[in-house]
């Protein structure tokens, strides 16, 4: 069971850390919501919950909810820019399907 | 797959949910982007990487360019080539022409009250060009943000009145943006700097832009901030610098041929290159090659400063003013804020920083910070942060008012009120069987009608005719977060109301403003001895009115015909004094008609109680009278 980070996003979330001057790290999950069954979540921590599971990895510390890893064991988060646009996407092996604008997808 | 951004904890939003806001800076002389991602505020660049978009429109054969594409054509095809439109928004012609008188461009009058200037691509009004410059704005954030963007703050200058918020907001329509509010310039920047989060104090900002210039004192009470005072002059900025150091080129090469357009655009052009490069080293060697204008230079620091202080020295007393204004000291103030480009100039932070006595705030670049400042009141606004509520003060820069009898005006609204802010007063009919009244809606601190500025008049029409003061017509003025005021009135009794939205024709500039205000000062005399004798002449007026009115009901049966003469000679005698110009014979002549009716009206009351009580008996009175106290 493992979530990684690739470098340019292991850099922008260090960043995006320091400049917010708090938090232990990042949480990856999922809810469900959306047109296609889910939609991911990406937030700072602050406080990290007794039954999360905590990954390092590029020197990041990475929180899941044990609800949220079944979906996303084996996700690497990298960091892209197309066009004008930059942010954070989840290279999802389990993600069989997304809809048509991208924001939700189904296992 | 969409690309995400990290959430505040607990904050995430649902798919389709999450609201994309945006902050412009919209700017004189050049214009910007910012948005909230991942808990950072950017400004947006295109794709080669600047920030800065021009405010410049270019009306090209086929193509509308914007920004530094159109700017590369203000020296070749400069009457289509539009800079600067901000100084023309809500302008009315006069104003235009005023403004324009550095610029080429043709001003054309039209019915609508909106003039336009004439370009290739037709006669357009300021806003239509404005709009072309957010639209620009719009496509870089949606491309940049990959999706729609749900809402915009857009900053404008303290100093606009409501017809150039009018007009801003206007454009933003029309380029298709959805606008939370409009935000003043200087609280933008003092939220960028995060003093909203900061100390209790007072804060100054200092905003020299292309072409406005603004001063505000700001007081951050609990988390609130509230706009002491502002002050400024919307025609002063880097354009004039250029200009100053333009004039001082043609003065030193004594060259006649500056007058075409092409060649006072490149020479506006030069300036602007000697001055951005004054800012860096100590002279700066200036070379003029353009048609019959041919001319080499130096221009150093210490010319440079005998040309701009003018200029900056206007800029201290704009803040030395609005520190009066706002009853503080220099010593009160905690933080000065410097905005604007044209705040790099090192002579401005010098001359700045010696009159407050301090350091300034400069570490955020002068031409983001207020893109920075509407991007997080942005985000905020459209629910992205739903705790921390940010709540900015405005204050109103004229009072409001509405015309009552005898050309006086009736202040509902004071100046300096917090906005947004309701008050509603009451007004009643002045003559029998008034059925409608005319509500004039005035701004300015003078007392006759005369002196002050019209900004709308609508009419309350079809209540219900009552004697002379009987109706209650309440008078709401109502002024939201944007300034924009919308008046409305409603006779009580019946229920019946009208209102207008006010949108004056054109507006107000700063010279105006203060000559307003200057003027109340001046005449605070004169206007009180008016407003009296107006209220004298109202008077007589009145009791004429009131006189025949009750002459025709029964001046027949309960007066003699001596005296009934007596009566028209003593209303003769008013009728003669009432436009006189002094006070004291007007109530002297009131005073003498109404001795002279003592008689008459002690008569008809004894007559109208006999009516009343024709046909009923004094017991029955007696059982009312009973029954009414025991219900009470």
């Amino acid at each position: 069971m493992a979530i990684t980070l690739t470098e340019p996003a292991a850099d922008r979330v260090k960043t995006f850390l320091a400049n917010r001057g708090k938090g232990v790290g990042l949480r990856l999950g999922v809810k469900t919501m959306g047109c296609s069954g889910m939609a991911y979540v990406l937030e700072f921590v602050d406080d990290v919950n007794p039954e999360d599971e905590v990954f390092e990895d590029a020197g990041v510390k990475v929180i899941v909810d044990p609800k949220s890893l079944v979906y996303l064991d084996g996700t690497e988060l990298d960091y892209t820019k197309e066009g004008l646009n930059e942010g954070f996407k989840f290279n999802n092996p389990k993600e069989k399907a997304a809809c048509g604008c991208g924001e939700s997808f189904t296992v | 797959m969409a690309l995400i951004q990290i959430a505040e904890p607990g904050e995430s939003t649902t798919a389709h949910q999450h609201k994309l806001a945006v902050g412009i800076g919209l700017g004189t002389t050049n214009s910007l982007v910012a948005t909230v991602r991942s808990g950072v505020v950017n400004t947006l660049p295109n794709t080669d990487g600047q920030h800065l978009l021009a405010s410049v429109v270019h009306y090209g054969e086929n193509h509308i360019h914007v920004g530094s594409d159109a700017l590369q054509y203000s020296v070749s095809d400069p009457l289509n080539t539009i800079v600067s439109v901000k100084r023309f928004m809500g302008r009315g012609i006069d104003e235009m022409a005023t403004e324009g008188a550095h610029y080429s461009y043709e001003f054309i009058n039209t019915d609508s009250a909106v003039p336009r200037i004439k370009t290739r691509a037709g006669n357009l009004s300021a806003i239509e060009i404005s709009a072309q410059i957010l639209k620009a704005l719009k496509v870089r954030a949606v491309d940049t943000l990959g999706d729609e963007i749900s809402g915009a703050v857009i900053t404008v200058p303290a100093y606009f009145d409501d017809a150039q918020r009018q007009a801003t907001k206007d454009a933003a329509r029309l380029a298709g943006i959805n606008v939370l509010r409009l935000l003043n310039e200087p609280t933008a920047a003092a939220v960028a700097y995060g003093l909203d989060t900061g100390k209790e104090g007072v804060i100054a900002v200092f905003d020299l832009g292309g072409g406005t210039f603004d001063v505000s004192i700001l007081r951050l009470n609990k988390g609130v901030f509230e706009v002491l005072a502002t002050g400024g002059d919307s025609s002063l900025g880097g354009d004039d610098f250029d200009y100053e150091i333009a004039k001082w080129i043609v003065s030193q090469a004594a060259n006649s041929n500056a007058d075409s357009p092409a060649i006072k655009r490149y020479l506006m052009q030069q300036a602007r290159n000697a001055k951005e490069a004054l800012a860096e080293q100590a002279a700066v060697e200036i070379k003029i090659d353009i048609e019959e204008f041919q001319w080499t230079g130096t221009l150093d620091r210490d010319t440079l400063k005998t040309l701009l202080t003018p200029l900056v020295k206007k800029t201290l007393l704009s803040c030395r003013r609005a520190l009066r204004d706002a009853e503080v000291d220099k010593k009160d103030i905690n933080e000065v804020v410097m905005v604007g480009g044209s705040t790099r100039t090192l002579l401005v932070r010098e001359m700045v920083s010696d009159f407050f006595e301090r350091e300034l705030l400069t570490s955020i670049d002068p031409d983001k910070v207020v893109a920075t400042g509407a991007a997080l009141q942005a985000d905020v606004l459209v629910g992205n942060k739903p705790d921390d509520e940010m709540l900015l003060l405005d204050v109103i820069p004229l009072s409001l008012g509405i015309e009552t009898m005898g050309g006086l005006v009736e202040k509902v609204i004071h100046r300096n009120t917090a906005i947004p802010i309701a008050k509603a007063q009451d007004f009643t009919t002045y003559k029998d069987g008034q059925t409608a009244m005319a509500v004039h809606v005035l701004q300015g601190e003078r007392e006759l009608v005369s002196d002050s500025r019209s900004l709308a008049r609508f009419e309350l029409r079809g209540f219900p005719a009552q004697v002379a003061g009987a109706a209650r017509i309440r008078v709401t003025f109502q002024v939201d977060a944007d300034g924009l005021l919308i008046v409305s009135a409603c006779e009580e009794n019946s229920g019946v109301e009208a209102s207008i939205d006010v949108k004056p024709s054109y507006g107000l500039s700063d010279t105006e403003i203060e000559r307003m205000l200057r003027e109340s000062m001046d005449h605070a005399e004169d206007d009180m001895h008016s407003r009296s004798l107006r209220e004298q002449q109202v008077d007589a007026d009145r009791v004429i009115e009131a006189l025949d009115s009750a002459l025709a009901a029964d001046g027949e049966q309960l007066l003699s015909a001596q005296e009934k003469t007596e009566i028209m000679q003593a209303r003769q005698g008013l009728l003669d004094v009432k436009t006189d110009s002094d006070k004291e014979k007007i109530e002297r002549a009131i005073k003498q008609l109404e001795t002279t009716c003592d008689t008459y009206v002690a008569r008809r009351m004894n007559s109208n109680i006999k009516t009343a009580m024709q046909g009923h008996s004094i017991e029955e009175y007696a059982t009312d009278k009973q029954s009414a106290a025991e219900e009470t």
